[in-house]
């Protein structure tokens, strides 16, 4: 347990020192929000219709950052090797990492949702349903992640690779996560109905994505 | 406690890097690995540690713990040093002891070396030779019976291999196990040597 | 003293230690005046006293271009010249431009509200300053990833005269945009002529925000320089503490 909390600290450490961390992805959330008028013009009342899914894609891609760098490092430090030989399991150990960089990436666009929500003329209401189903949806998408990260982990340029390997895999939480959300603003659908099969997805790809992720990191040092 | 390797072979990327391998290492003793570049020492040391699969052969810990694997009652020191830049000296150390399961103060271990005195450093900032001492600070901190070292002594000056030596020597003296590999004499007194070399 | 001559650290930390306390002092009393006069200025008689907002959300508009100006004038300086200072220069006035932007940005949001009945339009010179912003945080990140301070430095000053150039573009393609889609509500500052009653003190509290810019700037940049001893210090200290 000490080992697990030590690994879970030096990572927050390290995502918080270096390259920005989770200021960057807030901005970068910002900037996905941003564009959005530029393409499809101010009209409020239709930004405020389609601003769950705008927020939930603006946190997808948010959510990719970093991800790449997050076991690659430690591959190219050899910090990997002395992982291996800890004697806690590889599985807990990526599941750590992917928790430490949910709380520093991940968490923090939650957090800014209701800021942007703000910008996109969403209503109080409208805001918490979209950050409730972000705060179900942003773990599965962090540990979908780390499946794509271990995969590529050898690769010198493996980030866009990363992406268009992840972002298929990731639909599903986005239909589920922006319904959820719609249907709490309009209906006539319950917000249980789809926010059940949110948090469902997201419990199943914790568990998938931790033990591919594993798999993947050890085919990857042989 | 020993340690026995027998008919060991790897394969990585199609190419054979090892084969027919043999050895063993009882407790006190020391067996160097020598051979020119390429010829699979460091593959050897990672084969042992449980970092690369071996293809054929049989590896065994004799009065080992049954419930750990070989790797996890090895250090494995290799050419790369497992250090954050972003983290103090210090940092890097405690999260290494405290992963590891080792039980030794920091500061005491730090000082061993020689780098108590730039602790709260980042890691960043340190030359070849001090990042080699804290891997070597590390090993001091993470007790285990077989030490893997891949060439230890690259990057030290005088004083840091001879200060390793001594390590080397105390370790040995506790009953401790070293595999090492390396491309001359690393300071050891009169060392068993596994030579590898032409065609495996 | 030549310009060259405040290329050394400390020669320009003397100065700025002699200057500060002055320049800090003409801020203050430049702020009293024209929050003074600002109190006094009369009401507008559409938007009543929410019109004032404008003499803070107007000199902050001005001061984060200009800031981007500062940082603009330090790239060449970096580039061109290789003046030392000038990689200080350009590193202070990052946060101080994004904070005046903000500044405008939640000022102009505040003041728009009680017309719009919500807190964000897309409103043309809103939204270019919002790209300002975005764009201030850029070059921010920029300094903070790259570990070299030389190198952070040449890498944001190409990136600030991009900036620079593409900055008058995004203007301009931002106000075609506003027009192409006609938003609800028009917005004009303070209607289409200032009466000269709220001219004088918007000019007074344009002077007092430059002073604190310049204020704050210095000060910034004399941290900064410190920063740069210890992070000298720091690797002395490493290189000492003996051995290979």
């Amino acid at each position: 347990m000490t080992a697990l909390i030590a690994l879970l600290v030096r990572d927050m450490r390290l995502a918080i020192r270096v390259g920005g961390g989770a200021p960057i992805g807030v901005l970068f959330f910002l900037i996905v929000v941003t564009l959005t008028p530029f393409a499809i013009g101010p009209d409020l009342a239709l930004l405020a219709r389609i601003g769950p899914a705008i927020l939930w894609l603006g946190a997808l891609l948010a959510s990719l950052l970093a991800l790449d760098r997050l076991v690659a490092a430690d591959l190219e430090d050899g910090s990997l090797d002395l992982i291996l030989t800890a004697g806690v399991p590889l599985e807990l150990a990526v599941a750590v990492k992917a928790v430490a960089h949910w709380l520093t990436t991940g968490l923090p666009l939650v957090v800014a949702a209701p800021l942007l929500g703000l910008l996109l003329n969403l209503d109080p209401a409208a805001t918490g349903a979209v950050a409730l189903t972000l705060l179900a949806g942003t773990p599965a998408l962090t540990f979908i992640g780390l499946i794509g990260a271990a995969v590529t982990v050898t690769l010198r340029r493996g980030g866009l690779l990363l992406a268009i390997l992840v972002l298929p895999l990731t639909i599903p939480v986005l239909i589920f996560g922006v319904a959820a959300a719609n249907a709490a603003i309009v209906g006539p659908m319950p917000f249980a109905t789809p926010f059940t099969i949110l948090c469902g997805i997201a419990l199943l790809s914790i568990v998938a994505g931790t033990f591919a992720a594993a798999a993947a990191l050890r085919h990857a040092m042989e | 406690m020993r340690l026995l390797g027998s008919d060991l072979g790897c394969i990585r990327g199609g190419r054979t890097v090892l084969s027919g391998l043999g050895f063993t290492v009882s407790a006190g003793e020391a067996l160097v690995v020598l051979g020119p570049n390429g010829v699979g020492k460091s593959t050897l040391l990672r084969l042992v540690a449980g970092l690369v699969r071996r293809s054929k052969g049989e590896l065994s810990l004799e009065g080992g713990d049954s419930e750990l694997s070989i790797g996890e009652q090895a250090h494995y020191l290799g050419h790369l040093d497992a250090l954050k830049p972003s983290l103090t000296v210090r940092e890097n150390l405690t999260f290494w002891s405290r992963y590891l399961g080792g039980s030794a103060e920091p500061q005491v271990v730090l000082a061993a070396v020689g780098l108590d005195g730039i602790a709260e450093l980042p890691a960043a900032y340190l030359s070849a030779g001090q990042r080699r001492r804290l891997s070597v600070a590390r090993l001091l901190a993470v007790r285990r019976p077989l030490w893997l070292l891949d060439e230890p002594t690259s990057a030290l000056d005088t004083n840091a291999q001879t200060a390793l030596a001594g390590f080397m020597a105390d370790h040995l003296a506790g009953g401790g196990l070293i595999l090492a590999a390396a491309h001359g004499p690393i300071g050891l007194r009169a060392p068993r040597e596994l030579r590898l070399g032409g065609s495996s | 003293m030549p310009l060259i001559d405040l290329a050394n650290p400390t020669r320009f930390r003397t100065l700025a230690d002699r200057i500060l306390p002055w320049l800090g002092a003409a801020t203050i009393l430049a702020f009293a005046l024209g929050l003074q006069q600002a109190y006094f200025a009369p009401n507008d008689y559409q938007q009543g006293a929410t019109v004032k907002i404008m003499f803070l959300h107007v000199p902050s508009a001005w001061l984060s271009t200009m800031a981007w100006g500062v940082m603009s004038v330090a790239a060449l300086g970096t580039l061109v010249w290789r003046h030392p200072l000038a990689d200080v220069a350009a590193k202070s006035a990052a946060p101080l431009g994004a904070a005046f932007t903000l500044l405008c940005l939640i000022t102009g949001s505040l003041w728009g509200r009680p017309m719009w009945g919500t807190y964000w339009v897309w409103d043309a010179r809103l939204t270019s300053e919002l790209v300002l912003f975005l764009m201030y945080l850029g070059v921010i990140a920029l300094w903070h990833t790259i570990d070299d301070p030389g190198r952070a430095a040449r890498a944001v000053a190409v990136l600030t005269l991009v900036g620079a150039l593409d900055l008058p573009i995004i203007k301009f393609s931002v106000d075609w945009w506003n027009t192409l889609h006609q938003p609800a509500s028009v917005f004009r500052v303070g209607g289409s002529t200032i009466d000269r009653s709220m001219l004088i003190p918007l000019l007074i509290m344009a002077i007092a925000f430059t002073l604190l810019f310049f204020t704050l700037h210095l000060a910034a940049m004399r941290n900064e320089i410190m920063r740069r001893r210890v992070r000298t210090l720091l690797m002395l200290r490493a290189d000492a503490a003996g051995g290979h």
